[in-house]
This record gives structure tokens, sequence and C-alpha cells, in this order.
């Protein structure tokens, strides 16, 4: 039963709200078959004497749930009364009744207008309902007719106010003389419904704070509503349930202090937040999206050395063979005298070399320690797994970003609304600031201001596009250039390579020229880009994309040499093991000679005397820290010379200079995002290629992240200007993800492919003596897995199943793909749809929002002149009040044209109650618990609405 | 709260907390920030709920509001009588509205009422010219500022009345991306 009543007040809600609309038959009819079966059910009512006043309680409850309901699901409505003694709920539902109650009346008309078309439907159904209702129903009826009467003009509310007096006063009569026998027979039915309001009491609590009301309201409704709720709870739960009750209530409140703490919690670990926030309010989004982005990758960099350092290099540390055991973990006799020199340790030689922090001091023991740890194969699987959490991060990040950047993706429909509204951060407190944030508002404001004037001439499109072309033309060539260019350097250093004859230049050909390029090209970038006159943001874009572009010849150089050193090296080694085979037999040979004893074993060679191998793998990672370092030591010097020594002369020379240095030609440096940028992406690739030789690296770049958070943080702060177009940053920074993510795939391949073909040299690191490095895996499926695995990963390694496996995921990539665009198009569709239903919006916009619950709660928060001392006129409140009323009503006629004439015609109204509304009086303890008679109206529906609901006047 | 003196009952915190975004810490600290704005005046007890407003010029003059173009609008949008003359629920009101943890719906509201400048319960182009002269110390010429509330009102105007209703800047505020992250005080 109070499932149905709930379900049937819902369908009020909807009824009053949809008004307008001839779609609310349903819920009319649904009306109409109560009030006529209650006349029904009158005849045979069951003698519950009291439940008549009770249900017309209810029923106003119902009526004036309706208003709110239409507020949506979140504003639930704060207070449904019971009868029993609930008396200050009831005075304070008097406003809203009298609202509720018009409205009824209005229903009244109609319904009985409709009584004939439905009215056996329901008969059957809410009979019994209807039944309880006999008294009740009666004034219901006859209000109905008098609403009927009189609800075609709807200008008299007198009436309305009268009938709802008179209603009051009934109920609260009733409710008094009802509320001692109101405990003791509570009903399955009455029980849950009880339940139900104290839920929704509950929710009242919950989301008070949510409310717009003043606080002094919402702290008066939060202790009527918590009384109710003491009130009441524990005659629902009787005793037990109330223990229960009120632990599940301090577990709630625990469990949201938890939650609150927990975030709390959680946004102080994100490291140097404050920071990034400092330089974001001095240098705009777009430099603070560089240090984002560093802080991304530390995180990310410290997820890669958690990996390489666990389960790697501190197995290794603990459990393996100590230094000076074996050849490979031992310098070479040769070296030794050198080893420890601070020049040799720093071209990462001597014992750096020989140490965990490189891949040949790995011993190719199976296991290791007590643990049985298998290092070789944890090696590899850690080289594996960096790439592979890289891309899954990097994926991931880049599709979260998408997601975030569809959100935004009608931009450019408020710009300036937003521009204007949302601009200003209510968090500054520091006026340098605040007047930075005043001219990058002031420049954004430009900026778009000439947007739109672009957009309203669009006169020299045609001379835009042809020097967007021009410059896209210059720039192709410049690159193209310079790809030449070092393909023939690079080609003309193989020539040299093998002559011995150099001059110094010869010899550094590669390296100057490759500087030099980075160098000049980026600012010639630039000074083209000029020329195609983006808006900032888009020209870093192509900025970084062309410097990319130009670095990947560096890449490319770099590599090459790289392969080219690993070949030599890889002849190398064949020759050096058959010696090194050679000369332990000689060893051993020697030894038997000389001590003419073949009984006894030799004792083993010394390992620093072993003739070795190059060891390519070494080679390589040390190649790559020393580039690493020297890039961090680069980078740090431009910092500290370009920017921090510029910013000291030009600040302190200026004192004693010819000419204005600050303003003039040095001035202080901008922040170079792109350069930046581009710096850490090709860092990281650096270190993706380089983790697997040298595990090392994974740790320096971990310990350069974290320096240079601080450095460069402190740096841009100290010594840079912002930027002359502060300009924002694309929500989703993306590009920096996909610029990761390319330097991710290219680093991938040379390491895989070193993986896959190159033969691991023969006397170090953790796959000596194997063929290929990936035999480890092999042999570890072959020695520790059972039997029937081995065959089933050389089922699935067969073609014959790899094969349908990538087919299989090309066609998943070309259904999930098209299902995308499906999606995109709908997305489209609908957005089209939204833009539409807007402008039909448009006109209906007035007539609808008249009940809107936000616009009577915006209108109590006006200020209430009254409270202060001189109290000015505000003629334009009165309008806006009165029309309301006057709004629903053309609603139920359901004519737009209507509408207008009635606001036309309501509008008058206000200038003459007007200062009724201001006045204090008609609002005291007398005017609102039974509105008042004749203009009574005015005020308590005015301002009173709001006021009289707050402190229950009786 | 204990030690030296009770400033608020445990059920008028507690009916605070479930009123505002605030944890008791955070109201009892509110308000010692209450009280530091004007020693004299500001009772130490509050638990008789007495009758106290401070005047807009000293609530102004804190420093998360002090930089604020907008501080003047805040504090009278949030007084009862539109003067700015802050008793101490609604000085936690305010707070609690510009929290982190308001929602989106109650911040636009306030947010309407903010630049609502003439407080007649729509931003018309009068009211989006003082907004903007405040957000850029008035460097604009009068025809770009023009231009730009001009562009503003037809952006989100959807009635064509040429003024923003509530509905009007709702929808339009829901939408903004930023609005949430810049529309709050931390305090």
């Amino acid at each position: 039963m109070p499932r149905k009543r709930d379900v049937s007040s819902d369908d009020v809600g909807i009824e009053i709200d949809g008004d307008l609309s001839d779609s609310d038959d349903g819920a009319t009819q649904r009306r109409t078959n109560r009030r006529q079966a209650a006349g029904r059910g009158g005849a045979r009512a069951r003698g519950r004497g009291k439940k008549p006043a009770s249900e017309d309680e209810d029923e106003d409850d119902e009526e004036d749930e309706a208003p709110r309901g239409r507020r949506g699901a979140n504003k639930k409505k704060p207070a449904k009364k019971r009868g029993g003694g609930d008396d200050d709920d009831s005075e304070d539902e008097a406003p809203k009744r009298k609202r509720g109650g018009a409205a009824n009346k209005k229903k009244g008309g109609k319904a009985q207008d409709s009584d004939d078309e439905d009215s056996d439907a329901g008969k059957g159904k809410k009979g019994k309902k209807g039944g309880k209702k006999g008294g009740k129903d009666e004034e219901e009826d006859s209000k109905g007719k008098k609403g009927d009467s009189k609800g075609k003009d709807k200008g008299k509310d007198k009436d309305n106010d009268k009938k709802k007096k008179k209603k009051k006063d009934d109920s609260s009569s009733d409710s008094n003389s009802n509320s001692d026998e109101e405990e003791e027979s509570m009903s399955e039915g009455e029980m849950a419904r009880l339940m139900e309001e104290v839920e929704e009491k509950k929710k009242l609590i919950a989301t008070i704070r949510n409310k717009p009301w003043r606080m002094k309201r919402r702290l008066t409704h939060l202790k009527e509503a918590q009384q109710f709720v003491d009130k009441f709870e524990g005659a629902l739960g009787k005793g037990k349930g109330r223990k229960w009750y009120a632990y599940k209530v301090m577990m709630t409140k625990k469990w949201i202090k938890f939650q609150r703490d927990f975030e709390n919690f959680r946004t102080a670990c994100i490291p140097w937040e404050r920071k990034i926030k400092e330089v974001e309010s001095h240098f705009g989004s777009s430099v603070a999206s560089y240090f984002i982005f560093l802080r991304w990758m530390y995180g990310m960099n410290l997820v890669l050395f958690g990996f390489t350092f666990g389960l790697v290099v501190i197995p290794e540390v603990l459990m393996g063979l100590p230094y000076g055991s074996i050849p490979r973990k031992t310098v070479p006799r040769a070296e030794q005298a050198t080893a420890q020199d601070y020049s040799v340790l720093m071209d990462f030689n001597g014992y750096c070399k020989y140490s965990v922090l490189f891949y040949g001091f790995y011993n190719n023991q199976r296991t290791i320690g007590l643990l049985k740890f298998r290092l070789p194969l944890s090696y590899l699987m850690v080289g594996i797994g960096t790439f592979g959490y890289s891309l899954m991060v990097v994926i991931r990040t880049m599709a979260k970003n998408a997601d975030v950047g569809g959100g935004d993706g009608d931009e450019g429909e408020f710009t300036f609304a937003w521009k204007m509204f949302t601009s200003w951060d209510y968090l500054i407190g520091n006026s340098e600031t605040a007047d930075n944030k005043y001219a990058s508002i002031t420049t954004s404001f430009k900026e778009s201001i000439v947007d739109e004037q672009e957009n309203q001439k669009d006169e020299n499109i045609h001379l835009r596009r042809f020097l967007r072309l021009l410059a896209n033309v210059l720039i192709t060539c410049s690159l193209g250039g310079s790809g030449y260019l070092i393909y023939f350097v690079v080609k003309r250093s193989q020539e040299f390579a093998s002559r011995d004859d150099l001059s110094w230049y010869e010899k550094n050909e590669l390296e100057i020229i490759m500087s030099l390029l980075g160098l000049v090209c980026p600012p010639l970038f630039e000074t083209i880009a000029e020329l195609e006159d983006y808006h900032p943001r888009i020209a870093l874009k192509w900025q970084l994309g062309r410097i990319f572009a130009l670095f990947l010849g560096n890449l490319y150089t770099f590599l090459f040499a790289l392969f080219d050193e690993v070949n030599t090296k890889l002849e190398e080694e064949e020759s050096i093991k058959n010696a090194s085979i050679w000369a332990m037999k000689e060893y051993y040979a020697n030894y038997t000679r000389l001590l003419n004893d073949t009984e006894s074993t030799p004792p083993p060679m010394d390992p620093s005397d072993v003739i070795r191998g190059p060891c390519w793998e070494t080679a390589v990672g040390v190649e790559f820290v020393k580039l690493t370092v020297s890039d961090i030591q680069v980078s740090y010097l431009t910092i500290l010379i370009g920017d921090f020594a510029r910013a000291v002369i030009v600040r302190f020379l200026n004192y004693c200079w010819c000419w204005d240095l600050e303003a003039g030609f040095p001035s202080y440096g901008e922040f170079d995002i792109s350069g930046n940028v581009l710096g850490l992406v090709f860092n990281q690739g650096m270190i993706w290629m380089g983790a697997f030789y040298a595990p090392g690296l994974v740790g320096i770049n971990v310990l350069r992240l974290l320096s240079s958070m601080y450095y460069q943080c402190w740096a841009v702060m100290a010594t840079n200007v912002p930027h002359e177009r502060v300009f924002k940053a694309s929500k989703s920074n993306n590009f920096y993800m996909g610029l990761l993510l390319l330097i991710l795939f290219l680093s991938l391949l040379p390491v895989v492919y070193t993986i896959m073909t190159l033969p691991p040299s023969f006397d170090c690191g953790p796959f000596s003596g194997k063929p290929k490095m990936f035999d480890v895996i092999m042999e570890t499926i072959e020695l520790d897995l059972p039997a029937f695995l081995g065959t089933l990963f050389s089922y699935a390694a067969n073609p014959g199943l790899i094969i349908p496996a990538v087919l299989l995921m090309v066609l998943a990539i070309y259904y999930l793909n098209s299902v995308s665009e499906a999606y995109q198009n709908s997305n489209m569709e609908l957005k089209k749809k939204m833009q539409m239903a807007r402008d039909e919006e448009k006109n209906r916009r007035n007539n609808t929002d008249s009940t809107n619950q936000v616009m009577k709660d915006l209108e109590d928060l006006l200020p209430n002149r009254s409270l202060a001392p001189p109290a000015p006129p505000e003629p334009e409140k009165g309008p806006e009040q009165e029309a309301k009323p006057t709004k629903m009503k053309p609603g139920s006629a359901g004519k737009g044209v209507n509408l207008q004439k009635d606001v036309a015609l309501a509008s008058p109204n206000p200038n003459v109650r007007g200062p009724v509304n201001r006045a204090p009086g008609p609002r005291g303890p007398g005017g609102m618990p039974g509105p008042g008679p004749g203009p009574g109206p005015g005020p308590g529906r005015g301002r009173g609405r709001g006021r009289g609901r707050g402190p229950p006047p009786r | 709260m204990g030690n030296k003196q009770t400033i608020f009952t445990d059920e008028q915190l507690d009916a605070y907390q479930d009123c505002t975004f605030f944890t008791r810490k955070e109201i009892l600290r509110l308000h010692g920030r209450y009280h530091e704005l004007a020693p004299h005046l500001v009772p130490m007890d509050y638990t008789k709920d007495p009758d106290c407003k401070l005047p807009l010029a000293l609530i102004v003059n804190m420093p998360e509001l002090k930089e604020n173009p907008f501080r003047n609008r805040i504090v009278e949008s949030f007084s009862e009588d539109g003067m700015g003359n802050l008793s101490f629920n609604e000085f936690v009101d305010m707070f609690s509205v510009l929290s982190e943890m308001a929602p989106r719906e109650l911040k636009a509201i306030y947010a309407f009422k903010i630049y609502d400048f003439n407080v007649d319960n729509y931003l018309c182009k009068e009211d989006l010219e003082k907004t903007l002269n405040k957000l850029t110390k008035e460097e604009l010429t009068p025809e770009e500022v023009e231009l730009v509330c001009q562009k503003a009102i037809e952006e989100a105007d959807l009635d064509g009345d040429n003024k923003l209703s509530f509905a009007d800047f709702e929808n339009m505020i829901t939408r903004a991306p930023d609005f949430l992250s810049t529309f709050h005080i931390r305090i």
C-alpha cells in the first residue's frame, strides 16, 4: 500500500510538472480515479475513524511534493509530515502547502473535467484506499468543485488561501487529537510509510549541506529532521532496531569521514602539487603542463625503478657471487691501475663498469642464493616488462586524457561566458599572482576578441593559407636538408673510421654537425612559424612535432653508430673467444707441465687475468649512461648559464647600462616549453633503450627527474618571465604522450632486435653461453614447468596459431575502430539534437521554470533588505515573484500564446503589492501560519515562502 | 575545543558539520578566523547563539579574499541583509559553499548571485560589464567590453531576452571545465 502511494505521489509530481503537455493524461486519470473511488469507498468505510485526517495530510504532502519533485532526484522533499504530534513540521509546511493547494485546486478542476473518461478502470484498484479516505474526500471534492468553478481565473488566490487555511486548521486539530492513538495502532503499512518518511528525513539530513539555503534555515531544518528521526526511528525499530540503526548511522558517519580523510590524504600525497600550482599561477598552465608531465614521468620511472632494483639489482647484490669471484665481476689486470681514477670512473669505466650497474656483471648461473632466484629469467622478464608496463601506462593515460578531452568537446560554445565566469581563480591570495592573473585574463580576452574579430572578418584567409603553406614548405625543406646533412656526415664518418690521419674537426665532425643543427634549427623553425600565425597552443604543437622530427635524425645517427660498434665487437668477440679458450687450455697445460703432476687439479686462474671478450652489451650500456649523464649536465648548465646568469646580468647591470636591459634586448628568458618537453621525451627514450644493458640507468634517471623537478621549479620562478602570450595548455596533454609513445616504440625496436637476433657475449651477462637471449625462457619452460605446459607453449608458438591470432587482433581492431566511429557519429547526432532541443526550449523555458525550486531558493537568498538598517526599494524583485503563480495557469491552458498575455497581466501586480513585500508586518506570526485573508497571498507567496519555512512561528 | 572554554556545544558542532562541508576542526578554525577579525566583537562562546555580525570591510580584508576582484560581491551575496554584514552562520556558509567539497549545483547558484551585481536575479549586460572590468582591471577598451559582453550573452542566453537568467547561467556553467577548480577558496 505505501508503495503504491509513493508511486502515485510521484505521478503527481509529474503531473504538475507536465501541465503544459497532454502527456499527463494518465496521471490525471489516476487522480480522478482515486477521487472517484474514494467517493465509493466512503460508503463502505471500515470505521477507522482517525484515518481520514491523516490521510488528508498525506494528500497535502503529495501535493507539496509536486513542485519539488521536478528538482530532480537529489533534491528530495525535505519535510514530509506525519499526523502524529509533529506540529512544528506541519506549521512549517504551511507556505509550501499553499502552493500545493493552488495546484491541487487547479487539478481539482481539471480532474472533474475528465471525470467521466476513465472512472471504471481505477475502481478496483483504488477502492481500498478510497475506503480510508471517506471523510477527506468530501472536502476534497468540494474543493475540487470550487476549484473547478474558480480555477479558470487564476488571479483569485484568495479562495485558495482560504481553503488552505481551513484545511490546515482541520489537519492540525486532527493531528492533535490523533497523535495519542497513533503510536499504538500502527499497521504494517503505516510502519512502512513512517519508515519511508524517516528515510527521507535522513536523506534530508545527509543532503542538507547541498541545499542553497541560508544557514539559519538549514540549521532549523536540520534540527527538525533530526528530531523527527529521533522520535520515530525508535518507534519503528522497537528498541533493538534503534540500536542497530544508531550503529548504522554512526558507521555511515565514520565512513564518510574516513572517505573525506582518505581523499585529503590522497591529494596530500600527490607530490609537488603546490610547487606546480605556484608555477602555474605565474607562468600559466602551459608551463605547468611541462611540470605535470615531468611529475608523471617521475611516477612512471619510479615504478620501473622498483621493478629493476627489486627483481634484478638487489637480488644480485644480496645473493649473487661477490665482486672478484669470477672474471666478469673483476676489473682486468691491465685496467686495475687506473680503475679508481676519477676521470675513469666519470667515464663509467674501471670499477663502475664492473658493477651491478651494467649488464656484464651478472652471472649466468640459473638460480642464485637459497631462494633459488632465477636471475637470468628475471633479468629478461624485467627488461621486457619495462616496455610492457611503459606501453600500458602511456596508452592508459592517453585514453584517460582523451576521455577528459572529450568532455570539453563543445569548446567554443561558451568561450566568452566561460572566460568571464570561470577564469578568475578564487584560490589566488597573493597580490603578485593576482596581478599576473589579471594580466593573463586580459590577454586571453584580447586573444579571444582578436579571434572573434577575425572570425567575423575572415578577409585575408587566403593570405593566411598561403603563408602557412609557405611555412610548411620551408620547414620541410630545412628538415630534409638537415636529414641529408646527417646522412652525409654519418657516411663520411664511416669513411674516416678506417683512416688514422684525422684532424680534430674530422674526428668530431658528427657531433659538431649534430649540435649545430640542434642549436640552429629550433629557433629557425620558430621564426618560420611566425608566418603561420597560429594560436600559441597550436604553434607549440607544430614546433614540438618539427623539432621532434629533427631530433629523430640525432637518434638515427646515434643508433647507427652504436650498431656499428656492436657489429665490430661481435666480430672481435669471435676471435677473442677462441683465444680465451686457448689461453685457458694453455694455462692448464702449463700448470700440469710445470708441476709434473697430472693428478692434481690446478687452482683456477686468477679472474683478473682471464682473457675476456669485449662484452658489447656493457659497452652499449656505458654509452647510454654516458649520454644520459652528459645530457643532464648540459641541460643543467644551460639553465644555469642561459637563464640564471642572464637573469643576474640583466637584473644588476641594468643599473649602469645605456639601454633598458629588462625591457630591451636581452631581457629575461622565457621558459622553453617545447625544448624541455622534447628533452624529457628523448631522455626517456634513452632510458628505455639503455635500461636493458644498464639496470642502473633507471636509478640515475629517477635521481635526474627528482632533482630537475626542484631545480627547474626554482629556475623558472627565479629567472624566467611569463610568456608574452600566456596561453592555456590543452586539457589533455596527449600530444606529449603521443610523442612519448612514438619514442617508446622507436626505442623498443633496437632492444627487441638485440634480444631476438644478436647472440649474447660468451663471457659476460646473465645470458652468456646461450645462442640467443630468449633461450632462457625456453630453458625455464623445459626445466621448471611441467611437461604439458611445455607442449602447450610449443603449440602456442606455432605459426599456425600465431597467424590466426594476429588476424583476429586485426579484425578486433577494425571492429573496435568502426564501433568507436559509430559512437562518435551518434555523439555528434546527440549533440545536434541537444542543440535543437535547446533552441526549442528557448521559448518554453520562461514558462516551465515557474515552479522551479532552484529559482525559489534563489529568490529566497535575495538579501533581505528589511534586516538592513536602511531599506532601499527594490522594484525588480516584485515582478519575478508575482509572475510565478500566474505562470502556472497558462501551463494548464497549454498555450504559449496565452502565457505572454498572462505575464503581461501579472506584471502590474508587483507595483501594487511591492510595499507589502518589504514590510515585515504581514509576515508576522499572525500572517504566516494561516495565510492571511485578503491581501495575504502577496507576501506569503513572495519572500515569505522561504522565511515561513524557516522558523516555525508556532 | 575543550581545554580553555567551550565555543560550541557538541550538538552545534554536529549541526554545523551536517550543514556544511567542514569537519569539526575546520569549523573551530573558522570560528578562530572569524574571531580574529574582530576580537572585541566576536564572543568566544557561541553556545547561546549570540547575535553578532561583522561588517563587510572587515571580512573583505581576509587574505583569502583580499585579492579577489569579487570580494565585495561574495560577502554581500552571503549576507542576509545584502549589505555585507555577516553573522558567523553566514560566514561559515560562505566558506562552505566555496569549499572544494561543495557540489557544482550549489556553487552555480552562489556564483550566479555573486555575478548578479544589481541583485535582480538576472545577469544583464550591466552586470557582465562590471564583471569584466573587475576581471581585467578595466584594461579593455569600451568597444572590446561591449563586444565581449555581447558575445557572452549571445552564447549563453537561451530565451533570447538579452540577459542571463539562472537557467541560462546554470546551463552554461555546468559545462565549464574550470568552474569547479576555480570557484573555490581554501581556508
